[in-house]
């Protein structure tokens, strides 16, 4: 299993290699990496079948409770199956529509990674484990969605995702430590099997917040489902997959993984049922606006991301069985469907859906295939979108006490939109007059049609035999509520009222097709105020405070005058350390003049002396060297309680600072006053405050000791287990060498950074 | 920058090779006794910069042979490679591995992982430091 995550890694590492080295087929070579993971985890599907689980796990961080460690049941193997099995045609699929461009090596890296991410996050037992492949995604959909990156609008909408979702990452990480901290444990296998309920938990409240928000912005709930339509700027083969299997269901999956321990209260039933209707709509109700095909199929994607965050918030058997369904049957039909999309812009060279029209003879395979996977959209029988949306609105009805009627009604309200939708993008291009095109159309090759073939038509087979697709769906649903003896697929559920509703539907969205220009046209006029207020707006809002707030601490704070900084680094420790003293109390200062002998106490009055002079003094120079004095003192000092490598050091730091302050001295403008007496009796009594805190600080630790100091340890160790006598340099290079690995490089960034700002400002005095 | 007095000269070059060998004394016997990496560096540091004085940058550089901002790569790449060999034995990064060679005629070595590791905190303090000096004396002419 490890090794089935890794090997994807490292094969996209290579990618362009291998795609220098077998050219145009590159895409197909590559397409055989998720093959063989769609047979290995295919291979898992009798043992889960059965009921079991298999978890595997090999030790990473054992201090913190992180393992590699992971878990098939129903669930994560539905996903890794469509993860897998979907992957094999983006990749094949993107190495046609993609051939010839430059950075085509680039882009599998990408896809590659990113579906290594997405496996990792649905098959990952531990929450820290998932969390990192979460933001993997969230990166690697960064790059894949900015992938055209010389257009300012795929930059903006790759910005706009990973702000939306990484910032939703945040809220996350946080509920998932509350998760670990309210369970007690760090496995997902654990806490669903877990005695205890976590519903009477003082931390349910805020960690159920803190999760939600986390999957809702992944999975583009409103309020934040704006990023996910303008992720439209990737390349086709990308908003394939991120919509049909991965990315935004990524949210989704955390919802139903986690909905047997956190699922079933009023609070999650409620959130999770209202937001999942809304978000259904909202996508329906802007996708029928929509003109741009890529657009329609991703706002259809909103409606199908709130239809299942309903269905997990329902929390029935039947609307687990809906959800496993519906995950199944949307995923065939919008990777079908984008495909076929990528495939029309690829024969003709357009992109809206009112220019299109007459494209059957020219284009036969996209336009069957299009019908097909545009019929299981609607919903309609004999496909298994049909059985889905049966599931949803029986679900729906079932909801408990007001939601029962809210829900149906919403899902009645999308349900014909959607129907409207799917003859859109499914009839519209290929039927009607013939409109002139960029491009003559004509038919895409066989690897961009391999896809949508394949998806499409399983999304008919499993329609007519829903017992092929059942062992899976059954598996998937128990993982999302528990085991249940109704739990069955059937294509025919006798004339009811979810039929009904269906046929009700279907007429009201067909006189919606028939009509489209015009209804558009007056929701465009109803809805224009709404769009000033839309969540979109009030991300911009943000995003342009966020940089005013920015510019604003960087005027105030980081100005660029040292002393600034001294001073409000110094009294913000000052003010931080003397609440806690004030909170905490622990200030208990014995002094005792007993034991310092003469020549201490005139080393101490040279060091004094030497500082008040170098603050009064109006000779740069004298500074200087009563700096040294009291640097030399210090490390006199040092000496005399016997830590010699501390003196060398310090006395070394003194000789290198006067060699810079060499360098600098000549350059500085002659001694002039640039401050009033006002300030500098400022300055007087901030340099006491903070003087005087320091000793206060340093008096205090030297009466308090809360732990066994650890240097007994150090003492006892440093000879017989790290060889060395010297234990300053034990600590440095072994005890504690992650820490000076750590210093290493902030002194080498250190080093850069001084050595940037001088050579540009000898540039730009050139220039 | 002005070029240095004569004797300052002189007296530079025959002390840039005897601090230098100071330096790595102080590297060497750095785990037993006072010293190690971080001051060896400062004084290594501290002898080209000395050179820089008595000379100039350029001739610094010169004898340098290698630009201090590589030095810097280098040693933290030495240190950072020093935590992998613990790594493939199954224990924890930057565990310290060592080992006793026999050479003849000096008696026994003992090599150690920490001593990488402290030679490229020598490195990275010797390439901090005149980095640092070297661009600033550079931005003075």
């Amino acid at each position: 299993m490890l090794f089935a995550i890794l090997s994807i890694f490292v094969v996209a590492a290579l990618a362009p290699v291998v795609h220098r080295a077998t050219g145009r087929h590159s895409g197909w070579v590559l397409a055989l990496l998720p093959a063989a993971l769609f047979v290995y985890f295919a291979s898992f599907v009798p043992t889960v079948a059965a009921g079991e689980t298999v978890r595997l796990a090999w030790q990473w961080m054992p201090g913190l409770d992180v393992q590699f460690s992971f878990l098939i049941d129903g669930l994560s193997l539905m996903f890794a199956l469509l993860i897998a099995g979907i992957g094999v045609f983006v990749v094949s699929y993107a190495g046609r529509y993609l051939e010839g461009h430059r950075d085509l090596g680039r882009f599998y890296v990408l896809i590659l990674s990113f579906m290594g991410s997405m496996l990792g996050l649905v098959l990952a037992d531990n929450i820290i484990l998932m969390f990192i492949f979460w933001e993997l995604t969230s990166i690697t959909s960064y790059l894949l969605i900015g992938f055209n990156h010389e257009q300012l609008k795929a930059r903006k909408a790759a910005l706009q995702g990973l702000i939306v979702t990484v910032g939703g990452g945040l809220a996350l990480l946080a509920g998932l430590v509350l998760l670990g901290v309210a369970s007690g444990s760090w496995e997902l296998s654990e806490i669903l099997a877990g005695e205890d309920s976590l519903h009477e938990h003082a931390l349910y409240l805020p960690l159920v917040i803190l999760i939600l928000l986390g999957t809702f912005t992944k999975s583009a709930q409103f309020p934040f489902h704006f990023w996910l339509p303008n992720a439209m700027a990737a390349p086709t083969p990308v908003s394939a997959y991120l919509h049909s299997a991965t990315m935004v269901k990524a949210g989704v999956y955390l919802m139903a993984r986690l909905n047997p321990e956190l699922g079933g209260t009023e609070l999650w039933t409620w959130t999770l049922g209202l937001f999942g209707a809304v978000t259904m709509f909202t996508g329906a109700w802007m996708a029928i606006q929509s003109t741009e095909i890529k657009k329609l199929l991703a706002y259809s994607t909103v409606m199908a991301l709130g239809t299942l965050t309903m269905l997990i918030g329902i929390d029935s058997p039947y609307a687990a069985m809906a959800g496993a369904t519906f995950l199944l049957a949307h995923s065939l039909y919008k990777g079908a469907l984008f495909m076929l999309a990528g495939s029309i812009d690829h024969g003709t060279g357009e992109k809206e859906v009112p220019n299109m029209g007459g494209l059957r003879r020219a284009m036969p395979l996209t336009a069957a295939f299009s019908v097909i996977a545009a019929l299981s959209l609607a919903g309609l029988p004999p496909l298994f979108g049909f059985v889905g949306k049966e599931l949803m609105l029986e679900a729906a009805l079932g909801a408990p006490d007001a939601l029962g009627v809210v829900l149906p009604l919403l899902a009645v309200a999308s349900a014909i939109l959607v129907v409207a939708v799917a003859a859109i993008v499914g009839l519209r291009p290929f039927f009607g007059a013939r409109p002139e095109y960029a491009r003559t159309p004509h038919e895409s090759p066989g690897a961009m049609l391999a896809g949508p073939a394949v998806l499409a038509t399983l999304g008919l087979i499993f329609g007519i035999f829903p017992a092929l697709a059942q062992p899976l769906v059954v598996a998937t649903a128990t993982s999302i509520h528990g085991a249940d003896p109704e739990m069955q697929l059937k294509l025919w559920h006798g004339i009811n009222l979810p039929l009904g509703l269906s046929l009700l539907s279907l007429a009201a969205g067909l006189v919606i097709y028939r009509f489209w220009d015009s209804v558009r046209a007056g929701i465009g006029r109803v809805m224009a105020p709404a769009f000033r207020v839309a969540p979109e707006r009030g991300y911009d809002r943000f995003m342009d405070g966020l940089v005013w707030f920015s510019a604003f601490q960087t005027r105030v704070l980081q100005n660029g005058y040292l002393r600034t900084y001294v001073m409000v680094t110094m009294l913000t420790t000052v003010a931080l350390v003397l609440a806690t003293f004030a909170t905490l109390g622990g200030l208990e200062i014995t002094v005792s003049f007993a034991d310092i002998l003469v020549h201490e106490w005139v080393i101490a009055a040279l060091v004094a002396l030497a500082a008040l002079f170098v603050a009064t003094t109006n000779s740069r120079l004298a500074a200087v060297a009563s700096l040294g004095i009291i640097g030399f003192g210090v490390s006199l000092i040092y000496v005399f309680f016997s830590a010699p490598d501390l003196g060398i050091t310090q006395v070394l730091v003194e000789t290198l600072t006067v060699i810079l302050l060499v360098l600098v001295l000549f350059r500085l403008p002659g001694f002039l006053k640039f401050s009033n007496p006002l300030t500098r009796v400022r300055d007087v009594i901030a340099s006491l405050v903070v003087g005087v805190t320091m000793t206060a600080v340093l008096m205090a630790t030297l009466g308090v000791q809360y732990f066994p100091a650890i240097s007994e340890y150090h003492i006892a160790e440093s000879e017989p287990s790290a060889y060395g006598r010297n234990i300053v340099n034990v600590i440095l290079v072994d005890f504690r060498a992650l820490d000076t690995l750590g210093e290493l490089f902030v002194l080498a960034l250190a080093a850069v950074g001084v050595y940037a700002m001088i050579k540009f400002r000898a540039e730009d005095r050139k220039s | 920058m002005m070029a240095g007095s004569l004797i300052l000269q002189t007296g530079t070059r025959l002390l840039l090779p005897l601090l230098l060998l100071f330096s790595v004394f102080l590297l060497l016997r750095g785990h037993d006794e006072p010293g190690g990496g971080f001051i060896a560096g400062l004084v290594a540091a501290m002898a080209f910069a000395l050179y820089m004085f008595a000379f100039d940058v350029y001739k610094a550089r010169a004898i340098l042979r290698i630009d201090p901002r590589n030095m810097l790569g280098i040693g933290l790449l030495l240190a950072t490679v020093s935590g992998v060999p613990a790594l493939l034995q199954g224990r924890a990064y930057l565990t310290s591995l060592w080992w006793d060679v026999e050479v003849p005629l000096f008696g026994e070595l003992k090599l150690s992982t920490p001593l990488v590791f402290d030679i490229g905190v020598y490195l990275v303090v010797i390439g901090t430091v005149l980095t640092i000096v070297l661009a600033l004396a550079e931005a003075e002419e």
